[in-house]
C-alpha cells in the first residue's frame, strides 16, 4: 500500500495556503509534517482525510483507508470507555476492541464513565479509537498533546506496531517519537503566495 | 447505523431530562394558554386542537440544537462524515432519534395534555393520529435547520427563525387533521396531505442537509 | 452574441453597472413619478371602493416585486451552486433588503386597501398571509448570511436555504390557501385587481410597475456593488493576515 501526493493544492477559508505539495509514504513508514503554526498542517491533514476538498493535485488512496485524529477525541463523556469503543467499532465495521484496549492499556478503566477519566487518559482513549476502525492510514494532528512521557512513549510504541503490521501514519507533532523509518517534510516550502491579480475571480482571492 | 441510534438514544437518555424536557415545555404552555385566554371551556375546546399543535411544534424545536453540535463540537461529527456510513443516512438517524425522544412522547402524551384543553371527545383519535404523522415532518426539517446552524455560536434564536417558517405547512395541515376530527367532520385530505409532507420530507431533505453539514465542515 | 458569464467577473460587473447606473436611476425615478401621480390623481375614483383603492398603484408593483426577487435570488443562488461565481452570490445577498422591504410595503398597502372593506387594519387574507410568511423567509435568509464568517461558506449555505425555502415557499401558499377558503367563500376579498380593470387604470399601473422594477435594478447594482468592494477588502486583509 502506498500513498503517493502529488501537487496538492489545499485552501482554508478560500485562500490557498499550500500549494503543490507532492510525497510519497509506503507501508510501515511514518511521515512527520514539520513547519511553523499557521502554515497549514492541519489543513493538509484535513484535506487528505476527506473532510474538505482540495483545490488541485492528486491523492493516490481514497478517503475510505484513511482515519483522523485530531486535538477533540470523539469521546462521550457519558459512555463508558468500553462503549465508546464498541460503537465505533460497530460504525467502522471492525469486530474487536480488545486489541486496542491492550495496546492502550486501558483494561482497568473499560466500564468507567469516559467523563471521569483524566485528560492522558481521555487521549488514550480517543488514539485507541484510531485502532479500533482498522484503516491503515492514520492522519494524526497534534496527537501527544496533553500525554505525559510515559503515555508518549506507548503510543510512540503503539505507532510502531501499526507500522509494523503494514499500516501508514501522517502526523503533526513537535515531538520526537522514537519511530524508526520516519521520514520528515518541512512545510514551509510549499508556502502558497497568491499573487495580486486582477482579472476574474481572483479579485477576491 | 442501529448502532448509531442506540447511541444517540443512550446519549439522549444519560444527558438527563432526554424526554422530559419536551414534554415538560409542553405542558408549561398547555397550562400557560388557559391564564392567559380564560378558563372558559367552551373557548379552550375551540383553540385546543390548534394550541396543541402549536405546543408541540414550539416543543420540539427545543431540542433541534442539540442534534448536531455536541458531535460537531467534540470532534464526533469528523468521524462519521469519514466513517462508511453515508451522511445522508447518519442525518436520518439522527433526525429519528429526535423523533423518538422528542416527538414521540408528544404524541403519547396528548390526550393527557387535550383533557386539559377540554378538546371536544371526538376530537382525541384525530390529534394523535396528526401529531403521529406530522412530527417526523418536524424533525426531518429541523435537522435541515439544525445543520445549517451548527457552527454559529448561540445560534439557536436563528434555528428557529429559520425552521419555523418551515414548519407552516405541516401546521397547517396537521392542526386542520385535529380541528375537523373534534368538529366531527372528515378529515382525509389534510391527513394525506399532511403525510405526504412527511414522506416527502424524510426522503429529499436529508440530501439538502447532507450538503450543508458538508460544507460547515469544511 | 458575447456571453452573459463575462459579467461574472467582478470588475467588468462593475464598470459596466455603473456606467449604466445614472440611466437606470434617472428612468427608474421618472417613471415612478409619472405613474404614481397619473395614477393617483388622474384617474377617476372607483364607484365602490373610492379613492383609497388608489393604493393599488403601488401595492401591486411591490408585490410583484418581492416575488420576483425571491426568483431572481433563487436563480442568482443555482448559479452560485453550478458555476461558483461570486458575483451571482453577492446579487443575492445585496437583493434580499430590496426584496423584504417591498414585501413590507406590499403588506403596508394591502392592509391600508384592505381596512375600508374590511372594517379592520389585518385579516389573515390568504394572500397577505402568505407574503407575512414570504417576509418570514426574506428574514431567514438575510439573518443567515450575517451569521456566518466566512464568505465562501455564508454563500454555500444561503443559496441552499433559498432552494430548500422556496420549495416550502410555494408549499406554504397551497397550504395558506386550503386553510383560509372555509371563512371567506363568496366575499371578494381578494385584492388581486387584474381582471376587470379597464385601461384607464391599467395604464399607470404599467409605468408604476416599470418604475419599481427600474428601481429594484437601480438599488440591486448599487448593493451588489457595495458587497464586491467589502468582499474584496475582506479577502486584501486575509491574505495580508497570511503574509
Amino acid at each position: 500500500m502506498e500513498l503517493q501526493v502529488d501537487k496538492l493544492c489545499v485552501a482554508r477559508g478560500g485562500l490557498a495556503v499550500l500549494k503543490d505539495v507532492s510525497f510519497t509514504v509506503k507501508s510501515g513508514q511514518a511521515l512527520v509534517l514539520r513547519g511553523p503554526n499557521g502554515i497549514g498542517k492541519t489543513t493538509l491533514l484535513r484535506t487528505l482525510a476527506g473532510l474538505q476538498p482540495a483545490l488541485s493535485g492528486r491523492v493516490s488512496l481514497e478517503a475510505e483507508d484513511m482515519v483522523y485524529a485530531a486535538h477533540v477525541d470523539g469521546i462521550k463523556t457519558t459512555l463508558t470507555v468500553k462503549e465508546n469503543l464498541v460503537f465505533w467499532a460497530q460504525i467502522f465495521g471492525t469486530k474487536t476492541i480488545d486489541q486496542a484496549i491492550n495496546a492502550f492499556s486501558l483494561s482497568d478503566l473499560i466500564d468507567k464513565p469516559a467523563g471521569m477519566l483524566s485528560a492522558g487518559q481521555k487521549r488514550r482513549l480517543g488514539l485507541a479509537r484510531l485502532m479500533v476502525t482498522g484503516r491503515p492510514v492514520w492522519i494524526l494532528d497534534e496527537p501527544t498533546v496533553s500525554l505525559d512521557l510515559t503515555a508518549v512513549v506507548m503510543f510512540g510504541d503503539v505507532i510502531q506496531t501499526h507500522l509494523e503490521g503494514g499500516g501508514l501514519a501522517i502526523m503533526a507533532t513537535h515531538i520526537d517519537l522514537g519511530l524508526k523509518n520516519a521520514m520528515s517534510l518541512e512545510l514551509g516550502g510549499y508556502k502558497a503566495v497568491s499573487a495580486l491579480q486582477d482579472d476574474f475571480d481572483e479579485a477576491f482571492l | 447505523m442501529i448502532a448509531l441510534l442506540n447511541r444517540d438514544l443512550r446519549l439522549a437518555m444519560r444527558a438527563g431530562g432526554g424526554f422530559g424536557l419536551g414534554l415538560s415545555f409542553f405542558l408549561i404552555v398547555v397550562v400557560l394558554i388557559p391564564f392567559g385566554v380564560g378558563p372558559e371551556t367552551s373557548l379552550l375546546g375551540r383553540i385546543a386542537p390548534g394550541v396543541l399543535w402549536v405546543a408541540a411544534l414550539l416543543a420540539c424545536l427545543l431540542s433541534l440544537d442539540r442534534m448536531f453540535a455536541l458531535d460537531f463540537e467534540d470532534g464526533s461529527l469528523d468521524l462519521l462524515v469519514t466513517s462508511p456510513l453515508p451522511l445522508e443516512g447518519i442525518i436520518t438517524v439522527k433526525a429519528i432519534a429526535h423523533w423518538l425522544t422528542t416527538g414521540l412522547p408528544l404524541v403519547a402524551a396528548a390526550p393527557v395534555f387535550a383533557l386539559l384543553m377540554s378538546l371536544p371527545a371526538n376530537g382525541y383519535f384525530a390529534l394523535v393520529l396528526s401529531l403521529l404523522i406530522g412530527t417526523p415532518a418536524l424533525s426531518v426539517i429541523g435537522a435541515f435547520g439544525a445543520a445549517l446552524t451548527v457552527g454559529i455560536k448561540r445560534g439557536g434564536l436563528l434555528l428557529s427563525l429559520l425552521v419555523l417558517p418551515l414548519y407552516v405547512p405541516t401546521l397547517i395541515f396537521g392542526a386542520e387533521v385535529a380541528r375537523r376530527g373534534a368538529e366531527s367532520q372528515p378529515y382525509t385530505s389534510p391527513l394525506l396531505l399532511l403525510a405526504g409532507i412527511s414522506f416527502a420530507a424524510l426522503a429529499l431533505l436529508p440530501f439538502a442537509s447532507a450538503a450543508v453539514l458538508r460544507v460547515n465542515l469544511r | 452574441m458575447a456571453s452573459i458569464w463575462e459579467y461574472a467577473n467582478p470588475l467588468k460587473f462593475m464598470r459596466t453597472t455603473e456606467a449604466a447606473l445614472p440611466f437606470i436611476g434617472w428612468a427608474a425615478a421618472l417613471c415612478l413619478v409619472c405613474g404614481l401621480v397619473w395614477g393617483f390623481f388622474f384617474t377617476p375614483d372607483d364607484f365602490r371602493q373610492g379613492s383609497t383603492v388608489k393604493i393599488f398603484y403601488v401595492h401591486v408593483p411591490s408585490a410583484m416585486m418581492a416575488i420576483n426577487i425571491w426568483v431572481m435570488m433563487l436563480i442568482t443562488s443555482l448559479v452560485w451552486i453550478v458555476r461558483r461565481h461570486h458575483v451571482s452570490a453577492l446579487a443575492a445577498r445585496a437583493a434580499a433588503p430590496i426584496g423584504a422591504v417591498m414585501t413590507l410595503i406590499a403588506l403596508f398597502t394591502g392592509a391600508v386597501w384592505g381596512q375600508p372593506m374590511w372594517g379592520t387594519w389585518w385579516a389573515w387574507d390568504p394572500r397577505l398571509t402568505s407574503f407575512l410568511i414570504l417576509f418570514l423567509f426574506y428574514l431567514g435568509y438575510m439573518a443567515l448570511w450575517t451569521a456566518i464568517e466566512d464568505d465562501d461558506t455564508a454563500a454555500d449555505l444561503t443559496s441552499i436555504l433559498c432552494l430548500v425555502g422556496s420549495v416550502f415557499a410555494l408549499l406554504s401558499r397551497y397550504a395558506v390557501n386550503f386553510w383560509n377558503q372555509g371563512l371567506h367563500q363568496g366575499a371578494s376579498l381578494s385584492l388581486d385587481k387584474k381582471e376587470n380593470v379597464a385601461d384607464v387604470f391599467w395604464y399607470p399601473a404599467l409605468v408604476s410597475i416599470a418604475g419599481f422594477v427600474l428601481l429594484f435594478f437601480a438599488l440591486v447594482i448599487v448593493r451588489t456593488n457595495t458587497e464586491i468592494r467589502a468582499r474584496r477588502a475582506r479577502a486584501l486583509l486575509a491574505r495580508e493576515r497570511l503574509g
